[in-house]
């Protein structure tokens, strides 16, 4: 798999579909998309990658150990139903705000919290499952 | 794209418009900590230093929930909230009666010893595997699982607690571990799917998955509705979950392989998770088809405790000896639910209380004596009794405990199961607890008289006691260590035995809480839903219990 043209493209291609994979995770409240395909399309960026250039420059890449990026993803995800406390309403209730920023309204809300607690989650574990069976596959 | 809202629209119908009191949080509490909790380890599971204690911190965190939610539920009846403000039956909720409180606060107990148990129990390589993340999301399946009011939900928090477990269970991935793991994953995925198609035939047939209008109308079906079919798959599916005859197998192929304290987990949490929901399907959604089946799960539970502890006394491994007594219990909780009745079901309840505190603690005893001996096969143990007379004094109060015999907390659920038996006409089931008891006194005493009297292992001469340092602790303070969550528990143990006041209410209170629903059923679905747009003839149904039972979260005059 490690032709140049592949190796050259890879880098290229893994962050367009990092960028991409927010831009789903963003539109995913009324249009399609969200949490779960944004993270499977980010996981699916570092996987090429990996292919590409062998799996220690991916973890570079990542920074943080997959399973700690899907940790923090749960944590999000819980922390978005206990913002309900503070607004006295039930768990997980949706909960938004609108405020303008630089003239525009932009509408935020406790799904959304959820949805990026999600695609880390998902970010993470696909990425930990695809790193290991990568470095694996070298033994 | 979501835009801001342009006119105000009238939710009245549709969700609910009071502020929910700051006490109802307590029912979702133990699910918050654990999800945070267990999320925070997860972030840091490289992190082994820190892991162990901020694991007990949670764990400690836990108890102060439950034991804070079961004091509410005691005082002020079942506690409800909705995720996401839904009216119920249509958001799903979380509820909670005295049972389910009960079980959350002796599941947070039993986890938080355990977490103690293995901070000395699991070496660093351990941690890296995971141990403590696991430890922790497993409390917020088990916890889920008891607090959850909607039966999909409970599927759900099912594969949660099952997820965690596979991750336990093949901590360190062992030959022997992976092999007892597939049997285990594949027999409970088996009976997670028989839960899930029965689930699915049962929303076909009622158009519901909150549990207490899933009770109001199946009270309600016309004759010649297929429920009872539904209640058979339900009653297989958490047959297989709890471990009872004839479908047990998985527990003594896996139950022996994982690190003790894992062992110890398991025995004290996933079983009873089993019994429970049998429980709450059955007892309180389906009673009228448990009437039919009574008989047939008389039968199932005679056998599995019989079956049970024969496997314990033919076994010489001490952890498969001690999987086979977990199963044997299991029979004695299927009776008292076979009785159906309010004696019967307390005698049930406190069995599994009972035996969810004593089984982890003797599996947390039986890791010690492996520490101090080098063995696990009664043929290897012995001289136990010179070497740790303390440890001894500990072991023969759990083998007593889990026997039945007084005074510890084995003998109430014992005696009020057999008065069950008696009053209720079958007094062949209550011969099967006695000799059951018998049989149980005969497989534990024997590792007492094999590990702890004689004088060394296997082929010691008479009068001679032999000293064996296999597999030393590497600390004294270890022993320590070890030894004081074991103290703990049996210090429950004694507890129950001496003081059985509060635990016999407060299983009579469980009982009750099950066999007439009128007041979870009111306080999940309120007066003011059914007014308002649930449908009149709801109205009707749960009215008349509502006004003197739901005083909490929905009934107020919100429409």
């Amino acid at each position: 798999m490690r032709t140049v043209i592949f190796r050259t493209t890879a880098p290229y291609l893994t962050s367009l579909m990092v960028l991409f994979s927010i831009f789903v995770l963003l539109r995913g409240h009324n249009e399609p998309g969200g949490g779960f395909i944004g993270g499977l399309i980010a996981a699916s960026a570092f996987a090429i990658y990996g292919v590409a250039c062998g799996v220690p420059p991916v973890r570079r890449a990542l920074v943080f150990h997959p399973m700690s990026i899907a940790g923090t993803g749960l944590f999000i995800g819980a922390l978005a139903g206990v913002i309900s406390l503070f607004a006295g309403v039930p768990f997980f209730t949706g909960l938004w705000i609108y405020p303008s920023i630089f003239g525009v309204e932009i509408a935020l809300s406790t799904p959304l919290v959820f949805d990026i607690g999600v695609y880390l989650v998902v970010l993470g574990t696909i990425a930990s499952i695809a790193l290991g069976l990568e470095e694996r596959e070298k033994l | 794209m979501a835009g801001k809202p342009t006119e105000p629209v009238d939710i009245t119908g549709a969700m609910v418009t009071q502020a929910p009191a700051l006490a109802d949080w307590l029912v979702v509490a133990p699910i918050i900590i654990c999800l945070l909790g267990g999320a925070f380890l997860l972030a840091q599971r490289k992190n082994t230093a820190i892991q162990g204690r901020t694991a007990v911190a949670i764990l400690a965190l836990l108890v102060v929930a439950a034991v804070g939610l079961l004091v509410h539920v005691l005082n002020n009846g079942p506690i409800v909230m909705t995720m996401g403000r839904w009216l119920p039956p249509f958001g799903i909720s979380f509820a909670v009666d005295v049972l389910g409180a009960l079980l959350v606060l002796v599941g947070a107990l039993v986890a938080f010893f355990c977490c103690l148990y293995a901070l000395t129990e699991i070496d660093t390589e351990h941690r890296r595997y995971g141990f403590f993340p696991f430890l922790v999301l497993l409390m917020a399946g088990v916890s889920g699982a008891f607090l959850t009011g909607d039966i999909f939900n409970l599927y759900v928090w099912f594969e949660v607690l099952l997820i965690a477990s596979f991750g336990l269970l093949i901590l360190g991935n062992e030959k022997a571990q992976l092999d007892g793991a597939v049997k285990y994953a594949f027999l409970n995925l088996i009976a997670t799917t028989l839960f899930l198609i029965a689930t699915g035939y049962l929303y076909g047939l009622v158009g519901t998955l909150n549990m207490a209008d899933i009770a109001v109308r199946v009270a309600e079906l016309p004759d010649g509705a297929p429920i009872n079919t539904i209640a058979a798959l339900y009653l297989l599916a958490f047959a297989m979950k709890a471990a009872a005859f004839p479908v047990f197998s998985w527990l003594p192929a896996s139950y022996h392989t994982p690190r003790i304290v894992v062992s110890a987990v398991f025995a004290g949490l996933l079983t009873k998770v089993g019994v429970y929901a049998l429980l709450r399907t059955l007892v309180m959604l389906m009673p009228a088809s448990l009437a039919v089946f009574a008989d047939i799960l008389a039968w199932i539970a005679g056998a599995t405790m019989l079956i049970g502890v024969l496997g314990a006394l033919a076994q010489s491994d001490i952890r498969r000896t001690m999987g086979y007594l977990v199963v044997s219990g299991i029979g004695s909780m299927l009776a008292g639910v076979a009785l159906m009745s309010d004696l019967g079901l307390m005698g049930s309840i406190m069995y599994a209380v009972h035996s969810m505190i004593v089984m982890t603690a003797l599996y947390m005893t039986c890791g010690l004596m492996i520490h101090r001996t080098g063995s696990h096969d009664l043929r290897g143990l012995g001289g136990l009794y010179g070497k740790d007379p303390f440890l001894s004094a500990i072991f023969l109060i759990l083998a007593f405990a889990i026997s039945g015999l007084p005074p510890f907390s084995g003998f109430w659920p014992k005696l009020t199961l057999v008065q069950a038996s008696l009053s209720g006409g079958d007094g062949w089931l209550a011969a099967a607890i006695l000799v059951t008891g018998f049989l149980t006194t005969i497989a534990v005493g024997r590792i007492w008289v094999m590990s702890f009297w004689r004088g060394g292992p296997s082929g010691t001469p008479d009068g001679e006691s032999i000293t064996q340092e296999a597999m030393p602790l590497s600390d004294p303070a270890d022993r320590r260590d070890m030894l004081f969550p074991i103290i703990g528990l049996t210090a429950l143990v004694i507890a129950l035995g001496f003081l059985p006041r509060p635990y016999l209410n407060v299983a009579a209170g469980g009982a009750g809480g099950l066999l007439y629903s009128e007041s979870y059923i009111g306080s999940v679905l309120g007066t003011e839903a059914a007014d308002a747009a649930i449908g009149q003839e709801l109205a009707t149904e749960t009215e008349a219990p509502e006004d003197n039972s739901a005083e909490g979260s929905q009934s107020g005059d919100g429409s």
